[in-house]
């Protein structure tokens, strides 16, 4: 580029215009900025999607057949070993531990993406929610994938497909918005320390044994059931299990805690990881 | 100048910007570790600062260039223009669409063909999918990947990596363009083409910012240069000029007077 008299005739672009000290309120400017690049949001998940296809041959297959071998080794130790009495323990077993991959995958996979992210947002603006519901996106493509092997047992063990099966998009809805919310707070400390997904995963491993998915509620001694009752996940992997196992819509009490759980999720980890957005970016 | 310039908006207004960051005085990466010193209340703070009230006006079609030595705030300058860093003080108003020709390659996966990348690439700027779509051949065409376009790009060489990013990065039609020194294409047939449609946007009147450690750079490309030092601005004019006084300063440690009295110099301390 050679040195040139700066032009004479220049208009002054009408593109967007960007204030820094225009008065925004984080959690309304951060929820038109994620609208803004929802683009952006399908394109990473399927960047996710295809890269875990694409790294290995077994990919897809994979998806489908690691719950499938968890459910057998466990129908062994609960069937056959602990002698419970959980009529098609399988479909039981898996109506509730492809829900909780499916929040444990997104949850976790967000934390990672804090790395991706902090690495783009260096140099270019783009609002970091963005990785979070890409992370949850990637989750459901999964968890609709893993649905496969779900009907298979459902087949093989004879047991009924019930019309309530429709009612599970709601529960999907309402585990989305759970694991968005505890993903947003999970991507917002991985962006600040190192070892949150070390820690949070860690974490996840007794939350799930504290989650009545090899167990049935009942099973608990009653002394010991405000562990469950006070734990989330026991109503949304409720609301999601029933439907398939059962054969009933989720009872209106579990209905009700699940659609609370969800809503104060999403709005707390959204009101938290707004109010960290200042910090961004500062620093070398 | 023409004679509305001065009523017209300027595309980049920075006032009295300030951006202050605390460290930690030790570093303290671990959330457990966090935790525990935060129970025994023993985390104290450093306080950075990497610009000192600035304020600096560009007018659309201005070509910039800021010079000044490393932690001079250059970078943190380029980035509250960019969006990546909010001003701790002060405010920034940027108008119109912004390329940031920084880091080209951000965000490319290895794994996926040069054609995902390339819409991938185009949303993480901001443009739709159906948008990338319409511009692929050009842009494959540019980059001269064409063949190439839907091999993975870990199979790509270096150079026709960046050629690509290059390529869908300078693809829009920017308003105003940020650019990083470290902004390397490939061989020297490249660069010129590189040039040429810098040179394009040039004369359509587009305003560039311009970091660079490379003064003869900015007195040819340049028609106004910034000196940064310290975070705060030490001179801003005529490219040569400041050029000029920023090698005196470089050789003697010591900041140059202005050549017209009346302005103050920044002397420094130490």
């Amino acid at each position: 580029m050679t040195s040139a008299p700066r032009p004479t005739d220049v208009r002054p672009a009408d593109g967007p215009v960007y204030d820094s000290a225009r008065v925004e309120i984080p959690i309304v400017s951060e929820a038109m900025a994620l609208w803004e690049y929802r683009h952006l949001v399908r394109e990473l998940v399927a960047r996710d999607v295809k890269v875990r296809y694409k790294r290995s041959v077994l990919g897809v297959a994979w998806t489908m057949l690691n719950p499938l071998l968890n459910m057998a080794a466990l129908t062994v130790v609960f069937s056959v070993i602990l002698r419970q009495d959980i009529v098609h323990f399988p479909v039981y077993f898996l109506g509730g531990m492809l829900f909780w991959n499916f929040f444990a995958q997104s949850t976790g996979h967000a934390a990672s993406l804090s790395v991706d992210a902090a690495e783009t947002t260096r140099r270019i603006y783009v609002p970091r929610s963005v990785f979070v519901v890409a992370a949850v996106g990637v989750g459901l493509v999964n968890l609709a994938f893993s649905l496969v092997p779900l009907a298979l047992i459902v087949v093989v063990t004879r047991h009924p497909f019930h019309v309530t099966w429709l009612f599970l998009p709601v529960a999907v809805l309402l585990g989305a918005m759970f694991s968005t919310g505890v993903g947003l707070v999970v991507f917002t400390l991985a962006s600040r320390f190192v070892d949150v997904r070390e820690t949070y995963v860690t974490l996840l491993t007794p939350w799930l044994f504290l989650t009545p998915i090899v167990y049935t509620p009942s099973l608990v001694p009653e002394g010991y059931r405000w562990i469950v009752r006070w734990n989330p996940m026991t109503y949304l992997v409720e609301v999601f299990r029933a439907p398939i196992y059962d054969g009933w819509l989720p009872g209106w009490k579990t209905l009700s805690f699940a659609v609370v759980v969800a809503v104060v999720s999403l709005g707390l980890g959204w009101a938290f990881y707004a109010s960290r957005i200042e910090e961004y970016g500062r620093g070398a | 100048m023409a004679p509305d310039a001065q009523t017209e908006l300027p595309a980049i207004q920075l006032e009295g910007v300030s951006v202050r960051y605390r460290v930690p005085k030790e570093v303290v990466s671990s959330i457990k570790e966090y935790a525990i010193r935060k129970l025994r209340g023993r985390i104290e703070h450093d306080e950075l600062v990497a610009l000192r009230g600035v304020s600096v006006s560009v007018a659309p079609g201005d070509r910039i260039g800021v010079v000044g030595p490393n932690g001079a705030g250059k970078s943190t300058m380029m980035k509250v223009i960019a969006r990546v860093c909010r001003p701790s003080e002060g405010r920034v108003v940027v108008r119109g669409r912004v390329a940031p020709l920084l880091q080209l390659g951000i965000g490319f996966h290895s794994e996926l063909s040069g054609r995902e990348n390339v819409v991938l690439q185009g949303t993480l700027l901001g443009r739709s999918r159906a948008e990338m779509e319409t511009r692929l051949g050009e842009i494959a065409a540019f980059a001269e990947v064409e063949a190439f376009l839907d091999a993975p790009v870990r199979t790509y060489s270096t150079g026709m990596v960046a050629r690509l990013a290059f390529a869908t990065a300078t693809d829009v039609d920017p308003d105003i363009l940020l650019i990083d020194e470290t902004l390397s294409v490939g061989d020297e047939r490249f660069v010129t083409k590189c040039y040429e449609r810098m040179a394009g946007f040039r004369d359509r009147g587009k305003t560039f910012f311009l970091v660079s450690h490379s003064l003869a750079e900015v007195e040819k490309s340049c028609h106004r240069a910034i000196w940064l030092l310290d975070g705060e601005v030490v001179a801003d004019g005529e490219p040569m000029e400041v050029c000029e006084r920023y090698r005196e300063w470089a050789r003697n440690g010591a900041v140059a007077p202005l050549p017209n009295p009346g302005t103050a110099a920044v002397s420094l301390a130490g």
